[in-house]
């Protein structure tokens, strides 16, 4: 065995090692859950279409009816069908949340190897996320996306903007690691560019680190979207996010609970996937981080 | 160090918020006059805001005022931003203090709970509840809870709050025990999960083995030796807590219709009135920056290694 991993060459190494990855992530009880979960959501808002009804079709005779076979989730106060308007809030949420887990993961790791890299960037680099980060994250979206206006993607720039500071540190934490290492040095003396060294060394040595924190910022953006959504910054009515339904649902909670009550599973749901995942990996691939699982 | 670090840091959040304004697509008179304003309105608010001048001349003039401690004038309400944050900033500051209190015994207690009993079903379950916090929506358990104790069982008000100058302690309290425990929901899960992490790090050390090895009863081990280091991680994130915490209780604010800061915001965003905005959203991140040195500080009275040159 030792004489096989010698005799392999690095990308079987790295084959092996990202096999060994998947292997105890395929044995860690909550990634498996949360990979469950956000699969069958992911499903589901693939499948909104099939229910055959129009997410924003109003129908004056079928308002405020109780769930029933027809109508699973009933219908709220313009005879909207529930079931349809949650599974079309699925493909807004989880698109919001995952072009937000993106957008903050490229510019916060940008962000992070180049503050370890160029030394002169760093604290200028650093004052500015330090900046981002003075005001709770959560008002600093509602101020940006109040600026940038009530749409689908001034919601996802106000909520990445937030989010990529802690990402930026993150990554910066670990390439600072990193690049004292000899083989950095040994990349710097045979002539690797700094380019090279923050793409090809820096990044992918911090990758585990960015993916958990990802994952974590996709289940926070989700949660931070409904909120926006129901304060009134979010993508604009009739959009059916699960945040507007359950904000014009509100003022019909006592007779009509269920318009309120089914998108909250739905944002619940969708975070607690997400934690569960971020979890997992964190256990697996950060073991700085372990907690025995 | 850390307060000659603050001061870059306050610079560039005041240009960001500055900026804020100009962020508006298109012209920002116009936007926050609405779209039926009349052209002279629209004149009006330009000059009112001195948005008629090179923008840097703006940016120099906002830094003047903020030097000075002005900070802005509310277009809608006709007082000084300060005035309005002042007016408001009790209902907050109760809602977040009385969140803090329900939150730090239970949130770190949870965690140390958890992380002795590891790998029981003590910990299965109080992890399952911490998770359950971080990932339900607050302003959904708000409403669901209004709907439960207050319009079912009748137990708390619904909505408002009573000052403690008004009602004395009993209905102030019973005016944010509800929005005060919802919000803290989010924030026990947090700290009970980042407690329990770092008591699993310190029991795994051997200073705890050498404390049960030489007979120190178990107690006086977990408390003494084993509480004390857990902390030092624990303090460090109490400024996030914190940020958590002002953060979640500008959404919970909405659900409970409490007159605090979050619902000045809101309504500032609502009506335009972006000047409103900005001055409070300067407010905010001037505090944190100042409760992120004093929470510095504490660490350092924690942990006696930490010492800020």
């Amino acid at each position: 065995m030792a004489e096989a991993t010698i005799l392999a060459s690095g990308e079987a190494i790295a084959a092996r090692r990202r096999f060994r990855v998947l292997r105890k992530l395929l044995h860690h009880r909550s990634f498996m859950a949360g990979f469950i979960i956000v699969a069958v959501m992911v499903i589901a808002a693939l499948c909104a279409p099939l229910t055959g009804i129009d997410p924003n079709q109003m129908r004056v005779r079928l308002r405020f009816r109780p769930p029933s076979e027809v109508n699973w989730f009933g219908t709220d106060q313009f005879g909207r069908d529930l079931f349809t308007r949650t599974l079309y809030g699925a493909q807004l949420s989880l698109w919001i949340g995952l072009a937000v887990a993106v957008l903050s993961g490229v510019v916060g790791a940008a962000i992070g190897v180049l503050s370890a890299q160029f030394r002169r960037l760093d604290s200028l680099l650093m004052r500015i996320m330090d900046a981002l980060m003075a005001a709770p994250a959560i008002l600093l979206a509602i101020g940006l996306g109040a600026a940038l206006g009530p749409q689908t993607h001034s919601v996802i720039i106000a909520l990445a903007v937030a989010y990529i500071p802690r990402t930026a540190r993150i990554v910066r934490a670990s390439a600072l690691v990193t690049r004292e290492l000899e083989f950095i040095e040994a990349a710097r003396v045979s002539g690797a560019s700094s380019m090279r060294i923050m793409f090809k060394h820096l990044l992918p040595n911090a990758s585990g680190p960015l993916l958990v924190q990802s994952t974590f910022v996709f289940a926070f953006a989700i949660l931070a979207e409904a909120a926006l959504s129901f304060i009134g910054i979010g993508p604009p009515p009739p959009a059916p996010s699960w945040g507007n339904i359950i904000a014009e649902g509100r003022q019909f909670a006592v007779q009509s609970w269920w318009i309120m009550l089914f998108p909250g599973f739905a944002i619940s749901l969708a975070a607690l996937g997400m934690n569960l995942l971020g979890d997992g990996l964190r256990d697996v691939l950060d073991p700085r981080l372990k907690v025995e699982s | 160090m850390r307060l000659s670090q603050a001061v870059p840091v306050l610079l560039i959040f005041s240009v960001m918020v500055f900026m804020l304004m100009h962020l508006l697509p298109g012209d920002p008179a116009l936007a926050i006059a609405g779209p039926d304003a009349s052209p002279e309105a629209v004149q009006k608010i330009r000059e009112q805001l001195g948005l008629d001048r090179p923008l840097i001349v703006q940016l120099l003039e906002w830094f003047s005022h903020l030097a000075v401690g002005n900070f802005g004038e509310s277009l809608t309400l006709k007082q000084s931003v300060i005035s309005a944050v002042g007016e408001r900033l009790p209902v907050t500051l109760s809602l977040s203090f009385v969140s803090l209190v329900v939150t730090l015994p239970i949130g770190i207690g949870l965690g140390v709970v958890a992380a002795y009993w590891r790998n029981s079903w003590i910990d299965a379950w109080v992890m399952v509840l911490a998770l359950l916090g971080v990932s339900l929506p607050g302003f959904w358990v708000g409403i669901l809870s209004v709907l439960y104790f207050s319009v079912q069982l009748g137990w708390f008000p619904p909505s408002g709050y009573v000052p403690l100058t008004e009602g004395g302690v009993g209905p102030w309290l019973a005016s944010l025990i509800q929005p005060a425990v919802v919000l803290a929901l989010f924030q026990i899960g947090f700290l009970a999960r980042i407690t329990r992490s770092a008591m699993l790090d310190v029991l795994d050390q051997d200073f705890i083995r050498t404390a049960r090895a030489k007979g120190v009863d178990e107690w006086t081990t977990i408390s003494k030796h084993a509480f004390r280091n857990t902390l030092i991680p624990v303090v460090t994130v109490l400024g996030i807590t914190l940020s958590l915490l002002v953060g979640g209780s500008v959404v919970i604010e909405q659900v409970f219709a409490l007159p605090g800061i979050g619902r000045l915001i809101v309504q500032g965003i609502l009506n335009r009135d972006y000047p409103l905005v900005q001055g409070t959203m300067l407010l905010f991140g001037f505090a944190f920056v100042v409760i992120n040195i004093l929470v510095d500080i504490i660490y350092t009275i924690v942990d006696p290694r930490v010492r800020y040159g």
